[in-house]
């Protein structure tokens, strides 16, 4: 009965938020549950019409890795309805809270989308799939178990009687759910496991306006913002007279760590933004620079005592007496998210005492406390529209800073829905950057050149101590800094690694597989240790890995299909690497050619997966190419340079992103075993540096033990 | 006052001529299709068609859109899906999307001069960015297209 009650008053309040006020922001994703009044809510997962037309809420976020589509997929497969009726919605974070987080987490970053909301989404498929039945059967007076569910039809085999799904929603709405109920088996599958069209593309290509910086709302404002150069930094003054009177100007909002400029187009508000004096108290960080943050991470790394992130056996005993000691040091810069769409969040402080919030969030709920904390509203007065990310890559999730500074700014203009988006260089230059690291490797090998003993030192900004310090684990490990040699699937009897936490002012945050420098450094190492051995790469990482590893199994998969060891055409080498992350198990063989002049080309990438299950098979590839592209460019040219506190590159130009010739061709070969679940938006980017610049080394003989590549010379001499 | 011919209809718009036309699009003819990534030339993201030109909108003051055709994406197809726009469903093209309409634009100004591209052709001529990583589907669907002038669109898109 109450949840009867509160499902009507959402409807309710649907309605108000989505059909009375807003003009021209364009909910093709949310307005489809509430759209006709006869709707009923079977659960919070799923609303049926009376014409079959099924809704399915998705709580996570869409920043194209396919998680709308995919869990829509898994929900519909235990529901049985008919794909061809069904589309999904964002579920809304005020009801959420309302709810009391009826929906889970609103989290999506960490490859999590799928693996980690798969069981209760399906239950909740399963379980209204149940209650559809149990009300034709009441309908009909005979018993459940004669009734079968399929295809969006209810059937009751004994007399052939059929009910649609449409036909028994509104009574099976009013019943209890099952206590339990029984998943598919994964082999059964009819809807999850296929490459069904995903749900938000035609919107896309049609060019909607689904994103954040998509809407627009009757007599809305555009805001544009500039923060501190140097991190941390504060506003001291700003002179806006001759701001305030160019065209179009409505306000300048001055707030702690920055100044935005109101106007009636983003440009205008642009435009003005660059006519301010504004003087900045940089705070203490003014003259930071690469050489402070080499210094810092060297320091770090120079130091006796340090917390272990992992020790097997006794790695400095073993390495005394090795037959041998191999050394390498390896190092990455900071990196920018670089989203295409820049940060962005409309926010409208109405006459009411509500506030609304359009963005591109990965995390509904935090944008909603960081609304709240800016607003100093309650929750149940503040409605986060999630909108379609126009990239995310880590950027959106925990940092929120976008959603704090858009409710600020719409806070000066009460009654006024105002628009704030950052421009490209605002955006390059306040990230949460992929973390600068440096890391020593000392590896202890017997007189065959096997590796014994491994002693590895990592010196790294701590991504949990800036953005969720309650996850930092004992002594202050941050296991986003020391994976892949913390968990090292190797069996290497002796292992110690240290983890020296060292923070600098450049704030760092989850980039694209967060800790994939790691990968980089551990994998070109075995190489350097393989070839010290004089043994095959592949038949080194193999005799190091237990039989039933899904490491080897990935390793001999990608061998198999990338025909490791037959000839290539002159000029092209291959390299390979294997690292599991994200719940995943990826194996690469990359093919690259160096020519006379340097330039490093990589022509194909050979990537196999196990993931446990797949759930859309094109989207786990298109993620794949897509981690490829996006793991090239920091491999050839980018980087995020620190000069006099700030972030040397503001754009484009100065930080490329590959183009289409550079996109390599990239076969993705996805082995699924059954009886895991792992993630795709993330692992396939893991092995792609390794594999790149170990083949770069079996073309020119030169270690490249850092990236990117453009600051190393491979010129034939 | 400026008058510009978008999508096939006059527009009155009350904008300083240097404002480029990217922002008349978007914020004073509510066209939000039209993207904008780099504001700088480099990205397409505002990729127009202007008399059948591609033309990057960012950095075009509207002063020299006038007298001019301009289309946007959502006035290339007359009957509400392009055939490029069918090919991208189709071909699974967009992830996050941002980048597509700036994509699709050019490309569909490279297939109506060069309706069999080469794959040097469109390394020449689609220079937009996408940092999703869509481009062996870009390439895939361009050549499919030069295949088949019509392709279908799936049925449950
Ligand atoms: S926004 Fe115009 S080219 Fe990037
Ligand atoms: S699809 Fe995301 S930028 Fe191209």
């Amino acid at each position: 009965m109450t949840l009867a009650m509160s499902r009507r008053d959402f409807l309710k309040v649907s309605a108000a938020l989505g059909g009375g006020f807003v003009l021209e922001f364009c909910f093709p994703l949310a307005s489809a549950a509430t759209a006709g009044a006869a709707a009923s809510e079977v659960n919070a997962w799923i609303v049926i019409h009376p014409d079959d037309r099924v809704v399915i809420r998705i709580a996570r976020s869409e920043m194209g890795q396919g998680t709308f589509t995919a869990l829509a997929q898994l929900v519909a497969e235990e529901l049985d309805c008919d794909w061809g009726k069904v589309s999904a919605e964002f579920a809304s974070p005020n009801e959420h809270f309302k709810r009391n987080r009826i929906w889970g987490s609103m989290s999506t970053g960490g490859s999590m989308g799928v693996r980690s909301s798969q069981d209760y989404v399906r239950k909740a498929g399963a379980s209204a799939r149940v209650m559809l039945v149990m009300a034709a059967a009441m309908q009909w007076q005979v018993p459940a178990s004669e009734c079968l569910a399929e295809n969006g039809v209810i059937s009751h085999g004994p007399t052939g009687r059929k009910l649609r799904y449409g036909q028994v929603a509104d009574a099976a709405a009013r019943l209890a759910p099952p206590q339990d109920v029984q998943l598919r088996d994964p082999k059964d599958w009819k809807i999850a496991g296929k490459s069904v069209h995903r749900l938000d593309i035609p919107d896309k290509v049609l060019g909607k306006p689904v994103f954040g910086v998509g809407g627009s709302l009757h007599g809305m404002l555009h805001a544009s913002i500039a923060q501190c150069p140097v991190f941390g930094g504060t506003l001291r003054s700003v002179d806006a007279r001759a701001a305030e009177k160019m065209r179009g100007v409505k306000k300048v909002v001055r707030e702690k760590d920055f100044v935005a400029v109101v106007a009636d187009s983003w440009w205008r508000a642009d435009q003005a933004l660059g006519k301010l004096a504004i003087e900045w108290d940089e705070g203490g960080n003014g003259s930071a620079s690469n050489q402070t943050v080499q210094a810092m991470l060297q320091a770090g790394l120079a130091e006796a005592d340090l917390p272990q992130a992992r020790k097997l056996g006794d790695a400095q005993a073993a390495l005394a007496g090795a037959a041998k000691v191999i050394e390498a040091e390896y190092q990455s810069p900071y990196l920018s998210h670089a989203t295409l769409e820049p940060q962005t969040c409309t926010a409208w402080f109405k006459p009411e005492g509500f506030l609304e919030v359009w963005t591109s969030t990965q995390n509904g709920e935090a944008s909603m406390e960081a609304a709240a904390q800016a607003s100093g509203l309650p929750l149940d007065k503040i409605e986060v529209h999630k909108m379609m990310l126009g990239g995310g890559f880590g950027r959106r999730g925990g940092p929120q800073d976008f959603v704090r500074q858009g409710v600020a700014i719409a806070k000066a203009l009460p009654g006024v829905p105002v628009k704030l988006m950052w421009s490209r260089e605002e955006d390059m230059q306040h990230d949460f950057y992929r973390p600068a690291s440096i890391v020593r490797m000392k590896a202890g090998v017997d007189a065959q050149g096997k590796l014994i003993a491994m002693h590895t030192r990592i010196a790294c900004p701590s991504i949990l101590k800036v953005l969720m310090p309650k996850m930092l684990g004992k002594d202050g490990i941050d296991f986003s800094a020391v994976r892949s040699f913390s968990d090292m699937p190797y069996t290497v009897a002796h292992q110690q690694v240290d983890y020296a936490m060292r923070n600098g002012h450049v704030p760092v945050g989850f980039w694209r597989a967060p800790g994939q420098q790691n990968a980089f450094y551990r994998e070109c190492f075995i190489d350097e240790l393989a070839v010290a051995a004089g043994k095959d790469p592949v038949e080194y990482r193999l005799a190091m890995l237990k039989p039933g590893d899904k490491n080897r199994l990935v390793l001999e998969a990608v061998v198999k299909a990338a025909a490791w060891g037959t000839s290539l055409p002159s000029g092209i080498h291959r390299g390979v690497a294997v690292v599991d992350g994200f719940g995943s198990f990826t194996a690469m063989v990359a093919e690259v050619s160096v020519s006379a002049a340097g330039k490093v080309t990589v022509q194909r990438i050979v990537v196999a997966i196990d993931s446990g299950y797949v759930v859309n098979p094109d989207t786990c590839r298109a993620q794949a190419e897509s981690n490829v592209i996006y793991g090239l460019g920091p491999i050839l040219y980018q980087e995020n340079n620190v000069k006099n506190g700030r972030i040397v590159e503001s754009n484009f130009r100065s930080f490329r992103l590959p183009q289409i010739s550079e996109m390599p061709k990239v076969e993705t070969v996805l082995v699924p075993t059954g009886g895991f679940w792992g993630g795709h938006g993330e692992p396939a980017i893991l092995p792609l540096a390794p594999a790149v610049c170990n083949a770069i080394f079996a073309a020119t003989g030169k270690r490249i033990r850092s990236l990117p590549l453009k600051h190393h010379d491979l010129r034939r001499v | 006052m400026l008058e510009l011919n978008v999508n096939g209809r006059t527009h009155t718009v009350d904008v300083e001529p240097e404002m480029p036309l990217l922002w008349v699009l978007r914020d004073h003819l509510n066209l939000l299709g039209t993207k904008y990534g780099c504001g700088i030339s480099v990205c397409g993201a505002c990729t127009v068609h202007i008399d059948g030109e591609p033309v990057r909108s960012c950095t075009l003051p509207v002063s020299e859109a006038l007298g001019t055709k301009i289309v946007t994406i959502e006035g290339l197809s007359q009957d509400g899906l392009h055939r490029i726009q069918a090919a991208w469903i189709a071909h699974e093209v967009p992830q996050c999307g941002y980048c597509q309409t700036g994509m699709i634009m050019s490309a569909a100004a490279l297939l109506a001069k060069n309706p069999k591209p080469t794959d040097a052709d469109i390394d020449k001529t689609i220079t937009n960015l996408c940092r999703c990583g869509t481009y062996a589907r870009v390439r895939t669907a361009i050549h499919a297209l030069a295949e088949d002038p019509a392709p279908i669109v799936p049925k449950n898109p």
